[in-house]
């Protein structure tokens, strides 16, 4: 009888929490479908009294709101493309191939996650302007062609790769290239897509940088663009929602459909002592 | 490790190949984080504004000059009281909801375990920017959701983001929700690993579920549970998108962080120097946070 009563008590807290936690979300979706100021009455509304795509129409027609979205996309795709490529290149080296710095670089190289990226940003920032960077997806690009928890991430699923399957290639005259290529890329299928998904996540999501590299109004990403409209249009909560939902949307259901290899990653990157 | 082959044992053309690799992954690093690490230190000792960027001649060595000029400056002052207030609020408040979230997802008597572990993870990977648009409206004083909920139970009005007082703990209060499903996975994970036996072995002892919490689940999570922190802390640190979209940095700069001051005098004031101080500052906080980490560590391991 107690017992019952206590799985009582753990399941209905945690629907509490689990309600708590989604209230955010749910309302925001609401919201986005309630005619212009419907938000905002007295006593307050929780569901449009008749949903309306208005606001969607207005972002995409009006607001340019649909640039913003292919840029992001763009960028995204690019960035993980890219990043996924090249730290599955270094990760594989250092788990698996011998040279002499080794162990001392890779250490080197953990080390650089006490630095906040913050510190970079303000010589980055000249440096790419030499480049002649600023203003454009370049930008962005370089400084997420590599990360140390991509490398690392990489690096320790790698290891697991049996040496003697790489002698044997060797032994039959494959080039190192030609190993990596066609016998370790296909044993990383896994960690890659984890990786992908943690890269495409974070850039979709990043907002410092793409506010400081892309001041062009016609290149900016979306979080940055909701953060100017939401600056304009303080009063117009339902468009404001609607901008939200386009936002967030993609990545929640980016997360939900990988959401077994999203947090394998987490728990890896957790486990790195 | 005893995984990772032995460096030294491989032929020049695997070392060759090897660095081919890494060429692309390294050379970016180095170019676009380490070089500018570096050349932020030199741009901290600089008077480095507006016009150097015109022209880079027109800066100067100043020495200690802009650090000098931070600890005069009242506002350094409210940004690093704020940031701190916001590591010491949000920190152990992201953990313990955390823990409570944890120990009741691992329970034995609660079922959908899966399902509510994604839900409350689902905030982390939410754009922060989105978010902070849907609770700056939930936040209205009048018409905000949350200001409806507490009336009904008879809290009358908050100005959740027109106080001083109450802005920074309204932002601590999204910090924690967005953030805290991170540290649930985290620590599910840590209470997975503690072995039954040791629960079987307390419960014949009859010890209490209060007396397994403190004696078996705490020590063992202790690991699990200072890298939580140290993660979270690092996080509450860097806090900027929040402050810039629901209150920038107001009202009186009560939610003015140090990330926000940063880019504040360096991307719109120009005052590149002055804030490579501030980033500096902002590393110097959170590397002493991490030395910390290691410190507890090492007590424990000699324990």
């Amino acid at each position: 009888m107690k017992r019952r009563l206590l799985s009582i008590a753990v399941n209905a807290a945690l629907l509490l929490a689990a309600l708590l936690t989604l209230l955010p979300l749910a309302w925001m979706v609401s919201a986005s479908f309630m005619p212009a100021g419907e938000a905002n009455q007295l006593p307050p509304r929780y569901l449009p009294s008749a949903p309306t795509l208005v606001h969607y129409q207005t972002l995409f027609a009006r607001l340019n709101l649909g640039r913003a979205f292919r840029n992001s996309l763009i960028l995204a795709t690019a960035i993980t493309a890219v990043s996924v490529l090249c730290n599955s290149m270094a990760g594989y080296a250092f788990a698996k191939l011998r040279f002499r710095g080794r162990d001392r670089l890779f250490a080197l190289l953990l080390l650089t996650l006490v630095v906040p990226p913050q510190v970079g940003m303000l010589p980055l920032f000249l440096e790419l302007r030499a480049l002649g960077l600023v203003n454009s997806f370049g930008g962005v690009l370089v400084a997420a062609i590599a990360t140390v928890f991509g490398i690392f991430l990489v690096r320790q699923f790698a290891l697991a790769i049996p040496d003697e399957l790489l002698d044997a290639a060797r032994i039959d005259g494959a080039s190192e290239w030609r190993i990596y290529w066609t016998v370790v890329l296909p044993l990383l299928r896994p960690i890659l897509v984890t990786l992908a998904v943690f890269t495409f996540l974070g850039s979709w999501n990043d907002f410092m940088w793409p506010l400081i590299v892309l001041t062009d109004e016609r290149l900016q990403t979306l979080p940055v663009a909701l953060a100017n409209l939401s600056g304009e249009h303080v009063q117009d909560t339902e468009l404001m929602m609607a901008g939200a939902v386009v936002t967030v949307l993609p990545v929640l259901v980016l997360f939900l459909a990988a959401q077994r290899q999203y947090l394998e990653g987490i728990l890896m990157g957790g486990l790195k002592e | 490790m005893s995984a990772v082959p032995r460096e030294s044992t491989g032929t020049p053309k695997e070392a060759r190949a090897a660095w081919w690799l890494l060429a692309p992954a390294l050379g970016a690093i180095v170019l676009f984080f380490a070089l500018p690490v570096v050349a932020g230190l030199l741009l901290s000792f600089s008077d480095f504004d507006l016009y150097a960027i015109a022209d880079p001649r027109n800066a100067r060595f100043v020495g200690l000059g802009n650090y000098a000029r931070l600890l005069r400056d009242p506002l350094f002052w409210k940004a690093l009281g704020n940031t701190f207030l916001l590591v010491a609020v949000g920190g152990p408040l992201t953990l313990a909801v955390a823990l409570g979230g944890a120990l009741l997802v691992n329970s034995r008597l609660a079922r959908l375990r899966g399902l509510y572990r994604t839900i409350f993870f689902a905030p982390v990977v939410t754009t922060l920017v989105a978010v902070a648009v849907v609770w700056r409206a939930l936040y209205h004083p009048r018409f905000g959701l949350f200001n409806q909920i507490l009336g009904l139970f008879g809290v009358p009005e908050i100005d959740w983001l027109g106080h001083p007082r109450w802005a920074m703990f309204a932002i601590v209060l999204l910090s924690v929700w967005r953030s805290f499903g991170y540290c649930l996975v985290i620590l599910v994970a840590g209470l997975q690993a503690i072995p039954e036996t040791l629960y079987e072995a307390a419960r014949l002892d009859g010890a209490s579920w209060w007396h397994q919490l403190r004696h078996v689940t705490l020590p063992l999570l202790r690991p699990t549970l200072v890298f939580a922190g140290v993660i979270t802390t690092v996080g509450f640190f860097q806090l900027f998108a929040e402050p810039y979209v629901m209150t920038r940095g107001g009202p009186l700069n009560a939610t003015l962080s140090i990330a926000l001051l940063m880019y504040q005098q360096g991307f719109r004031w120009w005052n590149m120097g002055h804030a490579a101080a501030i980033a500096f500052t902002l590393f110097a906080l959170i590397l002493a946070t991490s030395a910390l980490q290691v410190g507890l560590r090492r007590r424990e391991a000699r324990r």
